[in-house]
């Protein structure tokens, strides 16, 4: 489903990713670990399209196609979610409205009849249970004084109705609660399926002791430098993020043709 | 009178006036040729305004002193003007259309009015009413002759007609009454005047509605004078919506008694050059005054907005909210008075101006001027110049709405709080569509 290669990517001439490979199939949980400033975020960035992140080398593709061709809605429209780690604050527009508006949105991108007010209100009312949010929350503005732990759960929200193929979890366990935490990954799970992938970046190894991933990758130096099957999050998590680092800064080195 | 080559001098209005008078309505009333008469010594003294007056700085209206604009005492109805009156028509109102400056009954409705009106309620066109209800006339005309500005002067001099809204006690209008003034053709200028007076408790609705060709170069120049009585409550909007080569000059003023309630709504769409003068005074004790107002600019449209909030009596509220969305070379003015007077104590006031500017070369002058004479008093004000943020777009976009829908959205999430506490649902719903940048039906 999403194949990256050689990914290189800058953010104000300051280079974060230097040659990420990346292969996500259908129906697989990937999580990406590794210490701040490894280039976490920035991958996520890069798979939502947002402006400011300059892909200087390599490639993305998602579902065949060139991924950095679309624009950020039409990614959105194609079935690409990120949950934000800062989910945005948009006062005067309703929760609801944005909800129906993104959701109708991706229908018609794909030839689908648009879902008319009582069935799309019966569909987020079963949604809203699932994350066990209240509906008032609906017609608030857009993550307007929610608290922390509202803005995520009301992310993963949008996840449930808009049902996406590829979703990008972006931090979405920092600044949780464990209760918290636990309606999030209950989420989250309920949507696993063959059809769907999913790529939780994350620091710590605690989401993924309630979702269990597939792969776990570290990244360390804006590359992939270790993989793993899930025990490899217990590891990180016993042994620290220094030893991989170390281990990369020597491959690193020898790539380069350090001093030998 | 002042010539020269950077003040505007006083246009042909002088010379045009001795031919006038005995045609304009009221001609034979000598109260009325009196006050005529002594407006065009003040308009005369005054002149029109300079960049060199502090209230006019950031508005030249020397484009408009340049030219010369016809005034007939009597002007035809173009066979047009049902289109664009129906086009403009807002459901649920009495509705009164002007057209030229003149009240046409044939394209108002319900008419006549005071079938379907509550006993105590005088609606009528002005000059009707100097006959119908002549020996009220003078008095009631006193009340809205301050010449603030050369603009309101020459409107006490030429005003042909307008609204007459006089409500005793007690009266409560339940549909709003739709002044719409429609000007038909260029080169011409308009002088409408409109009188509302709410007795005690009495209460209503007033949309002044201005609005012309695109194509035509013309003046509107327009006084309000709202009067509140003791308790009661009046809710005025003015929809602007003027052609974008017009000119347009408006003068809103309001009195206020004690307990009363004003509500104004200035919403500014149209229009080359065009200036709202908007005052209320809280003459009595525990008034609360309501002034929104929004702009929406684009082109080289110039929007100007005074306005001036007197606090003369104890225990008043009020609240301020301008907002502005400025496109392309568009250029708006926000000048926010709020005077609380020595005797004017806890007074409660708030004043905000917030404006979005949607290109390089759209610009705005905001200025609160805040003069505070009492101590026990609770005043904040603020002002702000942003564009649309760049974090709200992408998380929009990331959602899957496009680009141009995703401005749209935030435009107008931005301006919908300047439409708060517009009651009437078929004027909300106008105002909505006419907020830039149309959203699809689906959404």
């Amino acid at each position: 489903m999403l194949e990256i290669r050689n990914l290189h990517v800058t953010v104000d001439d300051k280079p974060i990713l230097r040659g990420l490979d990346l292969e996500v199939r259908a129906g697989e949980v990937h999580a990406i670990m590794g210490p701040n400033g490894s280039g976490k975020s920035t991958l996520a960035h890069v798979l939502a399209g947002r402006e400011g992140y300059v892909v200087t080398q390599g490639e993305i593709r998602y579902m065949g196609r060139d991924l950095l061709a679309l624009a950020p809605e039409e990614r959105a429209r194609e079935g690409i979610f990120l949950a934000f780690q800062y989910p945005v604050e948009i006062p005067g527009v309703a929760n609801i409205y944005l909800l129906k508006a993104a959701l109708n949105a991706m229908r018609r991108h794909r030839g689908e009849a648009e879902l008319d007010a009582v069935d799309f209100l019966a569909l987020v009312k079963g949604k809203l249970k699932l994350m066990d949010m209240d509906e008032s929350l609906l017609y608030r503005a857009v993550n307007e004084g929610f608290s922390g732990g509202e803005k995520k759960r009301n992310e993963i929200l949008q996840m449930a109705v808009l049902e996406p193929r590829l979703a990008i979890l972006d931090e979405t366990d920092s600044g949780l609660d464990i209760d918290a935490l636990k309606v999030v990954a209950n989420g989250v799970n309920a949507m696993r399926s063959p059809e769907r992938a999913m790529v939780l970046v994350t620091h710590y190894q605690r989401l993924l002791d309630y979702i269990r991933p597939d792969r776990v990758h570290v990244l360390a130096l804006g590359r992939i430098a270790l993989s793993g099957g899930p025990d490899l999050a217990q590891e990180l998590e016993r042994r620290g993020y220094g030893w991989v680092e170390a281990e990369a800064q020597k491959r690193h080195a020898a790539s380069v043709g350090g001093p030998g | 009178m002042r010539i020269g080559p950077e003040e505007p001098c006083v246009p042909g209005f002088l010379s045009a006036y001795p031919s006038l008078a005995v045609q304009l309505p009221g001609a034979a009333l000598p109260w009325l040729r009196r006050s005529r008469d002594e407006a065009l010594e003040r308009f005369a003294a005054l002149g029109l305004p300079t960049t060199r007056d502090e209230d006019w700085k950031y508005t030249s209206v020397a484009a408009i002193a340049r030219r010369t604009f016809g005034v007939d005492a009597v002007a035809d109805v173009p066979g047009n003007a049902r289109t664009v009156v129906l086009h403009h028509a807002i459901e649920g109102t009495h509705r009164m259309v002007f057209v030229d400056g003149r009240f046409v009954p044939g394209l108002s409705q319900p008419m006549p009015l005071p079938a379907t009106l509550p006993e105590g309620a005088r609606i009528g066109s002005l000059a009707q009413a100097l006959d119908t209800w002549t020996e009220d006339a003078e008095a009631f005309f006193a009340a809205a002759d301050e010449a603030a500005d050369g603009f309101a002067a020459l409107n006490s001099v030429f005003w042909s007609d307008g609204a007459w809204i006089d409500l005793a006690a007690g009266v409560a209008l339940e549909a709003p009454v739709h002044l719409l003034f429609v000007t038909t053709r260029g080169d011409i200028a308009n002088f409408p005047r409109n009188l509302i007076r709410a007795g005690d408790g009495a209460s209503a609705t007033v949309i002044e509605h201005h609005v012309g060709p695109d194509g035509a170069s013309y003046l509107s120049d327009t006084l309000t004078r709202i009067v509140l009585g003791r308790g009661a409550r009046i809710a005025h909007t003015k929809l602007q919506q003027e052609g974008r080569r017009s000119f347009h000059l408006a003068n809103v003023s309001a009195e206020q008694g004690r307990d009363s309630a004003f509500l104004s709504h200035a919403l500014a769409f149209g229009g080359q050059l065009s200036r709202a003068a908007i005052t209320t005074r809280l003459g009595a004790e525990g008034c609360d005054a309501k002034l929104a107002g929004l702009y929406v600019g684009s082109g080289r449209q110039h929007i100007d907005h005074h306005t001036c909030i007197d606090h003369a009596s104890p225990r008043g509220t009020s609240r301020e909210l301008y907002k502005g969305v400025l496109d392309e070379a568009a250029r708006a003015v926000f000048n926010g008075r709020v005077i609380v007077r020595p005797d004017a104590q806890r007074t409660d006031a708030l004043q905000s101006n917030r404006n979005l500017l949607l290109s390089e070369e759209a610009e705005v002058d905001t200025k609160p001027q805040l003069e505070i004479w009492a101590d026990d008093v609770k005043c904040a004000h603020g002002a702000t110049v942003g564009q649309l943020d760049a974090d709200q777009l992408h998380y929009l976009r990331a959602r899957g709405i496009g680009e141009s829908d995703a401005r749209a959205l935030l435009i107008r999430a931005f301006a919908a709080d300047a439409l708060a506490g517009i009651e009437h649902g078929p004027l909300r719903a106008r105002l909505e569509s006419l907020l830039p940048g149309a959203l699809p039906e689906a959404m």
